[in-house]
């Protein structure tokens, strides 16, 4: 009952057997695309040498994913307070944007400048210049935590004082805590930097510290939009 | 015909060990693909049987019309992990298993793309189902309130029910194991989806993939996309349930109909995530046993990517008995049944595929061919419960669990017995027992459709689902789907048997026993650890049974 390799020759396979070229030549649109973006493409097989590309796609389609946690999260506060009916209980105003979450927005919405400049430099094999830049992304990103927990501590509203005060510190709670990971991420990056050749064969820790650090950047930017302008 | 049958003469040792790397690495954090698939697929299939054991409980329950076995509360406990186990904690698991072993082998990469993370994602998995099933020692059981765990049911526990002022209660346990699967879950898919394609042997175009890579490129990207839904929807619950929000609390402002739909956003397209990776087995399977190329190649391939738009956009149709307006109803029906043109696909392809051929009936395709005929009745009971009036008229009835359970038991599950015999010789280097898994397959078939079949008669005449105790009148269906469960749990011991004692003592395989295509097949059995000597150059398309041309490159390296 074994198959055996010659039986049943097809005759409609045979007449295709060296088109192998997808419908849509994919090839052709890789090259066309911009190298920026060429680079988290992968082309038609055989590319397992590009540790580094493949690594930062990986991280890349991470963070797309993650953010649809946020994108459920931003749903489900656009739902509730379209829906509600009294959103802001008697006698609470809510979050405001005062003008210290304004300067810590600036100083969130800077340090994705201040990372790219580091990055740049440690490219160009400035390692100092490099390690203050860095540093001084992270000093920017404790700085908001620290203006974050001060804003909260000023609130007359806790997490259980309706949807509202319910879904703010879960947005800005579970926002904050992606900032303290991307603090943590550059903190060890920071070290590794000190480990004698460590950079030398690309950096690919460095580069996704940075790209986490613009993705907590632009959902701060969505959070910012829904809760303190709307 | 290589095909041992379990007598004295075939159990002396054959002295030939195809592997001889001790089996002690199976209990350690490694990080080769074929190790961890390995652990994958045996830890999974410890929690079938523990999930198979819970149903049996409940249909010892329902032989009877009153309650006599199991308490009301135990009863909604049985139901709520007997859901979550068997699809969190074996079906998902179990095909990420298989595809992590076969993955890498079938695109011709040395191993995935992140092994270390791979092996993280694994170690999660029995962390959190050991976790999971302890919720059951807890004063007040574990989870009751089903798979769905729907607010406000699910929020209404009561403080005695649970440890450290009830904050450690069932619920609690069953949401913090689920978001430990779901990390564990898209660690998996970021490593696959990566894999797939980046690390694909030079040759291997997108279009030059088998069947099965793109089903797991398709499911785990839906992973990707939906999941994090799931986690959201799960966190906010806890909140409600642990931290005084109110969210989905209805008496409160909020809105548990929104938890429905995070819920079912990604639910939804997770029923793709596990069917999908089953109809690869499928198209790999049916063209080796029938010597044809798969039918309609590029289709199929072309087929199963739209799962991913059309997954998106289908999930409302959980809810049509959830108070959901007139226009989202009508638009749901129609993109539901839309789903059913890209199965279509599939199913004439493989129908096209036996059509006049010469079938080679070992077991993996009389699994495949008997998971093709039952997904055939599962469709169509889809496309009946997609129509708005049929659904609204069945809703919350056996109907359903009849449904489903063709789909996740009669397709899925006879879909990995399918791929397991297939892929057994590649996975352990010796032939299983063909009459043995024979006798699996009839056992299996006739306890399957004894089991399921009867939910659909008892659906139509109006028994509700998740009830302990019914109406007389339901009897007599009620004593045949718990006699089929009965006779499914003996049906896994034939299985048992043939893989332990063939694994141990099995005919050795040849590297290529079915004589299949793929380039699985073109290394050793079991692969060395590296998996290729030298990376192999694609030529061929995939399934090219009856070509004569060899379909890798310098040949004379494999």
């Amino acid at each position: 009952m074994t198959p055996s390799p010659s039986s049943l020759p097809s005759s409609a396979h045979s007449s295709s057997a060296h088109q192998d070229e997808s419908p849509i030549n994919l090839q052709a649109l890789y090259r066309r695309l911009p190298r920026w973006l060429n680079r988290f493409i992968p082309s038609g097989g055989g590319q397992h040498e590009d540790h580094h590309g493949k690594s930062l796609f990986g991280m890349t389609i991470f963070l797309l994913s993650e953010s649809m946690i946020f994108v459920s999260f931003f749903a489900t506060y656009v739902i509730l307070r379209l829906e509600s009916v009294d959103w802001f209980p008697p006698g609470i105003t809510g979050p405001e944007a005062s003008p210290s979450v304004i300067l810590h927005t600036v100083v969130l919405v800077s340090s994705s400048f201040v990372i790219y400049f580091a990055e740049r430099s440690l490219k160009r094999r400035k390692l100092t210049q490099f390690r203050l830049l860095w540093l001084l992304t992270s000093a920017m990103g404790i700085y908001f935590l620290i203006g974050e927990w001060q804003e909260w501590q000023g609130l007359d509203f806790g997490l259980d004082t309706g949807l509202m005060g319910g879904t703010f510190y879960i947005l800005t709670g579970f926002h904050g805590l992606h900032v303290a990971t991307g603090v943590l991420l550059q903190m060890i990056m920071l070290g590794r930097s000190f480990l004698s050749h460590n950079y030398e064969d690309g950096h690919f820790g460095v580069t996704a510290a940075a790209l986490f650090w613009h993705f907590v950047d632009v959902i701060w930017l969505v959070l910012f939009s829904l809760i303190y302008l709307w | 015909m290589t095909s041992p049958d379990l007598t004295p003469s075939d159990l002396t040792p054959s002295g030939l060990a195809p592997s001889a790397e001790p089996w002690q690495r199976y209990f350690s954090f490694s990080t080769d693909h074929k190790v961890i698939g390995i652990q994958y697929l045996i830890t999974s299939f410890g929690f079938l049987l523990i999930g198979g054991l819970l149903a049996m409980l409940m249909r010892a329950e329902l032989l009877t019309p009153a309650l006599n076995v199991v308490s009301r509360e135990l009863y909604d406990g049985l139901f709520t992990m007997h859901g979550t186990v068997m699809i969190f904690l074996w079906t998902i698991p179990t095909f990420v298993g298989l595809a992590n072993y076969l993955v890498p082998l079938m695109i011709g990469a040395r191993d995935m793309a992140f092994p270390k993370l791979n092996a993280i994602a694994f170690w999660i998995l029995p962390a959190a189902g050991v976790l999971l099933l302890s919720s059951f020692f807890l004063p007040g059981g574990s989870a009751q309130s089903g798979w769905w765990s729907y607010p406000p049911l699910s929020t209404q526990i009561a403080a005695s029910d649970g440890l450290l002022c009830g904050q450690i209660n069932g619920q609690s346990v069953w949401i913090i194991s689920m978001v430990l699967i779901g990390i564990s879950s898209i660690m998996a898919a970021v490593n696959f989806v990566t894999t797939i394609l980046w690390m694909r042997a030079p040759g291997m175009t997108l279009f030059k993939m088998p069947i099965f890579v793109w089903t797991m490129l398709s499911a785990q990207l839906m992973q990707l996309i939906f999941l994090p839904s799931l986690t959201g929807a799960l966190i906010l619950l806890l909140f409600d349930l642990n931290f005084g929000t109110h969210f989905f609390q209805p008496f409160e402002g909020g809105n548990p109909v929104l938890y429905e739909h995070l819920f079912w956003f990604y639910s939804h397209p997770a029923v793709y995530i596990w069917a999908l990776p089953a109809w690869g087995v499928f198209s790999e399977v049916i063209p080796a046993f029938t010597r044809n190329p798969l039918f309609g190649y590029r289709s199929v391939a072309i087929a199963t990517f739209t799962f991913v738009p059309i997954t998106g956009v289908v999930w409302v149709h959980h809810m049509f008995a959830s108070g959901t307006p007139g226009w989202m109803r009508t638009f749901f029906m129609f993109t539901t049944e839309l789903v059913a043109v890209p199965t279509g696909i599939k199913v004439f392809a493989w129908t096209a595929t036996i059509w006049r051929s010469r079938l080679h009936l070992d077991t993996p395709l009389l699994f495949a061919m008997g998971g093709v005929v039952m997904f055939v009745l599962a469709g169509i009971t889809g496309v009946m419960l997609g129509v708005l009036p049929f659904d609204l008229h069945v809703n919350n009835t056996y109907f359903i669990v009849g449904h489903f359970h063709y789909i996740v038991f009669n397709t899925i599950v006879m879909a990995y017995f399918a791929g397991i015999y297939y892929w057994f010789p590649k996975l352990t280097g010796r032939m299983y027992s063909e009459n043995w898994g024979r006798l699996h397959f009839g056992l299996v078939f006739i306890g399957a459709n004894l089991n399921f079949f009867p939910m659909f008669p008892l659906g139509l005449q109006g028994m509700l689902r998740r009830v302990s105790s019914y109406d007389p009148q339901y009897a007599d269906w009620n004593v045949l789907a718990s006699l089929g469960a009965f006779f499914l749990g003996v049906s896994t011991l034939p299985f048992i048997v043939n893989i332990i004692v063939s694994w141990m003592q099995g005919t050795p395989a040849e590297d290529n026993p079915w004589y299949a295509t793929g380039l699985e097949w073109q290394t050793t059995s079991p692969p060395p650890k590296e998996n290729f000597e030298e990376i192999p150059v694609v030529t061929l398309l995939p399934y090219s049974y009856g070509d004569s041309r060899y379909s890798v490159q310098d040949t004379s390296s494999l």
